[in-house]
Order: C-alpha cells, then sequence, then structure tokens
C-alpha cells in the first residue's frame, strides 16, 4: 500500500481514453499519488471536510431551487410549503440552512489553522489569496441565500446591508438604487439575489478547482511549517489522507445532524419566521452568527462611511497577510511570541462575534472598539514587527525529524 | 513577557465586565417560566390527546381573531399530528364555510373540504388591523416566531440540552402573565393590558383564556393553566408539523455515524499503523531494510 505509484490503466477502454484526455492520469496524480506530508494533524482535514460541504449545499440547493418561489408575496409561503408538503423538504431546508453554518463553521476552522501553522507563506500567497476570494463568494452567496426566505430578518438584513453601499460619497444612493432595482428593497431585489444565490456557488466550484490546482502546485504546508524533502517526509493521498479526511468527516457529520435533527432553529432568528413586512422594523437587525464579528468593527466606528471602510478593510486585509507577516519561520509551533499574540487576536474575533449581537451600547461599544483595534493591529503592527523581533525557536531539519522529536516528547 | 501577561489579563477583565453587563439590559423581558413538554428533547413526541385539547382551543378562541393560512384540514389527520382520522379531518372541515366561486363564477360559500385552507377570521391585515387595533399575527408559525433571550452562557448550554421550546414556554407564559392592575408606577396606555411576560408589558390582546373557559372532553383539568400549556402545543405543532419523523430519523442518522465514524477510526489506525509504527510492522527489523 505505501509508496509512490503512476498512473498505468490495465483496462483497454481506459488505456484508449487516456492517450486521448489523460483525466485518469489527473485524478490519479491529485488524488491518490499525491504526497502529502506524514505529519498533518486533525485540522487540516477540515479542507476536505469544506469541499463536502460544498457538495452538500449545491445538492440540497438544487432540490429546493425546484420548491422555491422568488416573489415577494409566494417566498416565505413557498419555504413553508417545502418545510410541511415537500417529501423530506424540512430536511433538506433544514440541512441546507445548517449546512450553510457548519460550511463557515469549517472555513474559519481553516482560516484560524492557515494563520496559526503561517500557510500563507512563500510560495502559497496564490494559494491564499485564492481561498479569500472563496471566502468573500461565501459571504456573498451565504447573505443572499438568507434574504431568499423573506422574512423580517431577511428584508431587514438585505435593507441594513445594501444600505452600506449608500455611505459612498456622491453615488453611493445611486448604487444603491440599481443595487435594489428599485427605490427600495423589492421583489427586483429578491429575483437578482436568487439569480445570483444561484450562480455564485458555481463560481465558488471554479475558485476552489483552482485553490486546489495551486495547493498542488507548492505541495501542502505542515504542522511544521517546512517543506517535504525526501520520500520519507510524504505518505501517498490514498489511502492515508483519504482515510484519515473520511474519518474525521464523520465525526463533523454528528456535529452537522445534531443542529439538523435536534436544534436546527439555534442559529437562525425566531423574527425570520414572520413574512416579510416593509411596514414594521424589528426590535432588534442582527446578521447571522458568521457575519456578526465584522457587524461589530462596523458599528464600533461611529461614523458610517469609516464603519463601512473598516468592515470591508477588515476581510480584504487578510489578502495582505502573506507581505505583512515579515517572519521566516511558517509555523507558529516555533513562534513564542506569535503564538501568544495569535490566541489573543482569536479571543478578538470570538469577542467580536459576541459583541455584534449585542445592542451597540455601553459596555459593548467600548469592547467592540477594544477588539477591533486589536485585530486591525495584529495585522498592520504586530505581524510585521514581530518577524523582526520575534527569536523562534530552532525549527527541525525535516519533517520526518520533527515527527521523531514528537514521539520522543511522548516517550 | 509581563507585557503579554497584562494583555491576558485586561482581556479577561474586560470580558468579566462583560459578563455582567447583560444582567442589567435583560430586565426589560422577564424570561417565561421552564415548562416540561413532550416533545423536548432527543425523543420528544407530540401528545396526540394534549394537540386535540390545544385545538378544541384555537377552534373556539383564538380563531376568532387569529389567522392560521399555512394549515389545511388535511392536516389534522397527518402522522405525527393530532391524529384525527381523514373522515373526521373531513367532518371538521365541512363545519366551516369557504369562499369560493362557482362554475358562472358567482362568488358563492361553499362546505370545507380537506384540502381547504383555515379560512381567515377577516378579509385582510387592514380589516383585521381596523377591529383590533393591531392585527393579530398568523398563528401558523407563531411558536417558531417568538422566543426571548438566553444570554450568555446559556444559549451556550441550550446546544447540549436541546432546549428549543422557548417559543410554546412564552406562549403559555404570555397566555398566564395578565394582571389586572398594573404595578405601581407603571403606567398602561389606553387600550392596553398589563402582561408580565410581554416585552414593555403592555399588550394589545386582551386575555383570551381564563380556568373553565373552554370544556374538555377527557377528564383532563379545564384550568387556565392546562390551556395555556395545551394551545401552545397546539401552536408548536402548527409551526413544526414534522417535528416527530424529524427527531426519530435524526436519532437513527446519530447512530448511523457514530458507528461509522468508529469503524473509519479503526480502518485508520490500521492504514496508518505502517507509518506511525513502522518498526512492528517490520516485525522488529529496521524497516529500511525491508522492502516495505
Amino acid at each position: 500500500m505505501s509508496g509512490h505509484s503512476t498512473y498505468q490503466p490495465q483496462n483497454p477502454a481506459l488505456q484508449w481514453l487516456e492517450k486521448r484526455l489523460p483525466i485518469g492520469g489527473l485524478i490519479h496524480s491529485s488524488f491518490i499519488a499525491f504526497p502529502t506530508p506524514r505529519n498533518l494533524n486533525y485540522w487540516w482535514t477540515f479542507g476536505g471536510i469544506l469541499s463536502f460541504m460544498l457538495g452538500v449545499q449545491i445538492a440540497t440547493g438544487i432540490v429546493l431551487a425546484m420548491h422555491y418561489t422568488p416573489h415577494v408575496d409566494f417566498a416565505f409561503k413557498s419555504v413553508e410549503g417545502i418545510m410541511r408538503d415537500v417529501n423530506f423538504g424540512w430536511l433538506l431546508r433544514y440541512l441546507h440552512a445548517n449546512g450553510a453554518a457548519m460550511f463557515f463553521f469549517a472555513v474559519y476552522v481553516h482560516m484560524f489553522r492557515g494563520i496559526y501553522y503561517g500557510s500563507y507563506k512563500e510560495p502559497r500567497e496564490v494559494l491564499w489569496i485564492l481561498g479569500v476570494i472563496i471566502y468573500l463568494l461565501m459571504m456573498a452567496t451565504g447573505f443572499m441565500g438568507y434574504v431568499l426566505v423573506w422574512g423580517q430578518m431577511s428584508f431587514w438584513a438585505a435593507t441594513v446591508i445594501t444600505n452600506l453601499f449608500s455611505a459612498i460619497p456622491g453615488v453611493g444612493d445611486a448604487i444603491v438604487t440599481w443595487l435594489w432595482g428599485g427605490y427600495a428593497v423589492g421583489n427586483p431585489t429578491l429575483n437578482r439575489f436568487y439569480s445570483l444565490h444561484y450562480l455564485l456557488p458555481f463560481v465558488i466550484v471554479g475558485v476552489v478547482v483552482l485553490h486546489i490546482w495551486a495547493l498542488h502546485v507548492t505541495g501542502q504546508n505542515n504542522p511544521a511549517g517546512i517543506d517535504a524533502k525526501s520520500d520519507k517526509d510524504t505518505v501517498p493521498f490514498t489511502p492515508y489522507a483519504t482515510i484519515k479526511d473520511l474519518f474525521f468527516m464523520a465525526c463533523f457529520c454528528i456535529v452537522f445532524a445534531w443542529f439538523v435533527f435536534y436544534i436546527p432553529n439555534f442559529l437562525g432568528h425566531a423574527d425570520n419566521y414572520i413574512p416579510a413586512n416593509p411596514a414594521v422594523t424589528p426590535a432588534e437587525i442582527v446578521p447571522e452568527w458568521y457575519y456578526l464579528p465584522f457587524y461589530a468593527i462596523l458599528r464600533s466606528i461611529p461614523d458610517k462611511l469609516m464603519g463601512v471602510i473598516a468592515l470591508f478593510s477588515s476581510i480584504l486585509i487578510l489578502a495582505f497577510l502573506p507581505w505583512l507577516d515579515t517572519s521566516r519561520v511558517r509555523s507558529g509551533r516555533y513562534r513564542p511570541l506569535f503564538k501568544q499574540f495569535f490566541w489573543l487576536w482569536v479571543i478578538a474575533c470570538i469577542g467580536l462575534g459576541w459583541l455584534g449581537s449585542k445592542p451597540p451600547e455601553g459596555i459593548y461599544v467600548v469592547l467592540s472598539r477594544l477588539f477591533t483595534v486589536y485585530y486591525f493591529a495584529f495585522f498592520l503592527i504586530i505581524l510585521p514587527l514581530l518577524g523582526i523581533f520575534e527569536k523562534p525557536k530552532p525549527v527541525p531539519n525535516s519533517i520526518s525529524e520533527s515527527v521523531l522529536e514528537a514521539k520522543g516528547a511522548k516517550a | 513577557m509581563t507585557m503579554h501577561r497584562t494583555i491576558i489579563a485586561l482581556t479577561l477583565a474586560g470580558g468579566v465586565a462583560a459578563l455582567a453587563a447583560p444582567a442589567m439590559a435583560q430586565e426589560q423581558q422577564v424570561p417565561p417560566p421552564r415548562q416540561s413538554w413532550s416533545f423536548a428533547g432527543p425523543f420528544g413526541k407530540y401528545d396526540q390527546a394534549q394537540l386535540q385539547r390545544g385545538f378544541k382551543i384555537y377552534r373556539e378562541v383564538c380563531s376568532t381573531c387569529h389567522s392560521m393560512d399555512l394549515l389545511s384540514f388535511r392536516n389534522l389527520a397527518d402522522a405525527g399530528g393530532p391524529g384525527y382520522t381523514e373522515a373526521q379531518a373531513a367532518a371538521v372541515a365541512a363545519e366551516y364555510k369557504i369562499k369560493d366561486l362557482d362554475d358562472k363564477g358567482e362568488p358563492i360559500e361553499r362546505p370545507g373540504r380537506p384540502a381547504d385552507h383555515f379560512p381567515a377570521p377577516f378579509p385582510n391585515a387592514l380589516a383585521a388591523a381596523a377591529a383590533n387595533g393591531v392585527a393579530p399575527p398568523d398563528m401558523s408559525t407563531l411558536a417558531k416566531a417568538r422566543t426571548y433571550q438566553r444570554g450568555f452562557p446559556w444559549f451556550v448550554f441550550d446546544i447540549f440540552t436541546q432546549y428549543q421550546e422557548q417559543g410554546p414556554d412564552y406562549i403559555s407564559a404570555i397566555l398566564k402573565g395578565y394582571k389586572d392592575t398594573p404595578p405601581a408606577g407603571f403606567t398602561l396606555p389606553s387600550g392596553g393590558n398589563y402582561n408580565e411576560y410581554f416585552p414593555g408589558h403592555n399588550i394589545a390582546m386582551p386575555k383570551p383564556l381564563s380556568d373553565g373557559q373552554v370544556t374538555y372532553d377527557d377528564g383532563s383539568p379545564q384550568t387556565l393553566d392546562q390551556y395555556s400549556k395545551d394551545v401552545a402545543a397546539f401552536l408548536m405543532w402548527a409551526a413544526e408539523p414534522q417535528l416527530d419523523a424529524r427527531k426519530r430519523i435524526g436519532f437513527q442518522v446519530i447512530i448511523f455515524l457514530i458507528i461509522l465514524s468508529g469503524l473509519l477510526y479503526f480502518t485508520k489506525k490500521k492504514v496508518w499503523h505502517e507509518v506511525e509504527k513502522p518498526r512492528e510492522t517490520a516485525h522488529g527489523q529496521d524497516p529500511a531494510k525491508t522492502s516495505i
């Protein structure tokens, strides 16, 4: 089973195809023979989990689209029709709604892992930037999908988020009218959101292909953050990575199933079971949990335009991470100071998430500002300076050496 | 090092202050008392007798003002529902008058059929608002559309305890939360009613249920307490009619996934054995000198 193989089909039909379109060889070299570092931990299984979740979202979404009506008068009713009258419609919808949350949860783990182990550093800058693009597309897709339900929170989230663009001086109002397709969020808005919500997942698939392509050019990073130097440092993707990914994917599905079957509305907002009503503003307008940190950043700044700039910068800053981090050592494992600042940053992100769900008053505003300042300082001050002042611990010579070291420490 | 300790200390201090804050903010809404529901938890199921009693209250009391647009009479005979037979559901439907057109296009009223939706008490939202001050909310999804703030850390525990019955708890609390005289210092606007559990305490709906108001055929106590629970359970079913199937299938899926994960774990152990313990695989020899 071990060892690195090449693709030599025995079947004559496959040999015939391979001479004309070497797709078998591509699949073999990408998902079977592809050398993967032998020291990967379970944090590396989230890439596979994310591909799986994208598949779940597309599969459930296509069936939901067969039963959904994108019209302001029928959208809410058609969703309830799916819940009540479509065979297993409740299951499809809860899988899709909770699947979005699981998708974001997995992407956040994937991103935190990438940052901790320096997966964005040379030569993986393009791989990382493609990941940031996927994340932006996911945010747009998730937001538009939430609007399709056409409950109170759907409608008012659409109003608040599209209104962000009105902060742009001069052309802001014209842009918002253009986005809405009218002078308020209405039927044209719902229709274009539906169209884009169906389109963007396939754009995501395209960028994911590029993301995996770039990954297979540079090879995977690993917890030691050093390049594989020989066959001893790697194992073939199949069976080693496949079985490990499958095992953790099954564990992940237990959590997913827990939400879908037992607490399907836990992550949603009760107000979204009230049909959209432009005449009644809900007591509080809260986005889905996965946008809350950015919502907190937006509201922590008193000026609307500056708030919107901070919101978009907080996401776009990720694309510049490969150049903001000046340290030559990839893995946080060998960076004693970085480690501490990293975990503080994780706390700041989670803290901002919690604050985003709270009303913008009193202590909440103070904390939001504190965490926002730290969020940006981490990228703009701490990471550039750490590379200069931090004294990293000695990095092992090879992956197999780091594995032996870890074993020695255990024994 | 000291600098980082300071940062951590500051963060923790901030966190403690943040935990203390919601206690003050939430004083506006009194959390409704937790009830025990047959449909709570991983093996929860609707209690058919309770749903039938709740439906009786809906028909005799709620439906004079509240619509329930998304439900049809046939739903009364659906699996996991109040457990009426199809004939009983058809008989209930026949008691209602449904507006329709005859084959000449003239408006008529005909007896309801199982496929008909429950008719609304008012022709439209404006008429409902004109008659009641505020349009009474539709009851189809009401039990999922009402909740109360759980606050940190309770909302985290709810993931594990599966507490999902905030809606019915809130609805039954509202039905029992009316007070004839508001507490001293509270000025009730004219036309309002004081309710302990309603956010802001001023509710437009007058007290709808009192002891002995609805006659039960099954010997259950005819008390406000019992009424409030029965109708809240009925509304939960109306909002989530597939709950029984969801929880039953969920248990099967989770058991399957646990077994699958276990099998995959041992397969993974087996596959990785030669990488993790090469010497053992090579029967004690140096793996580099074998063909492995």
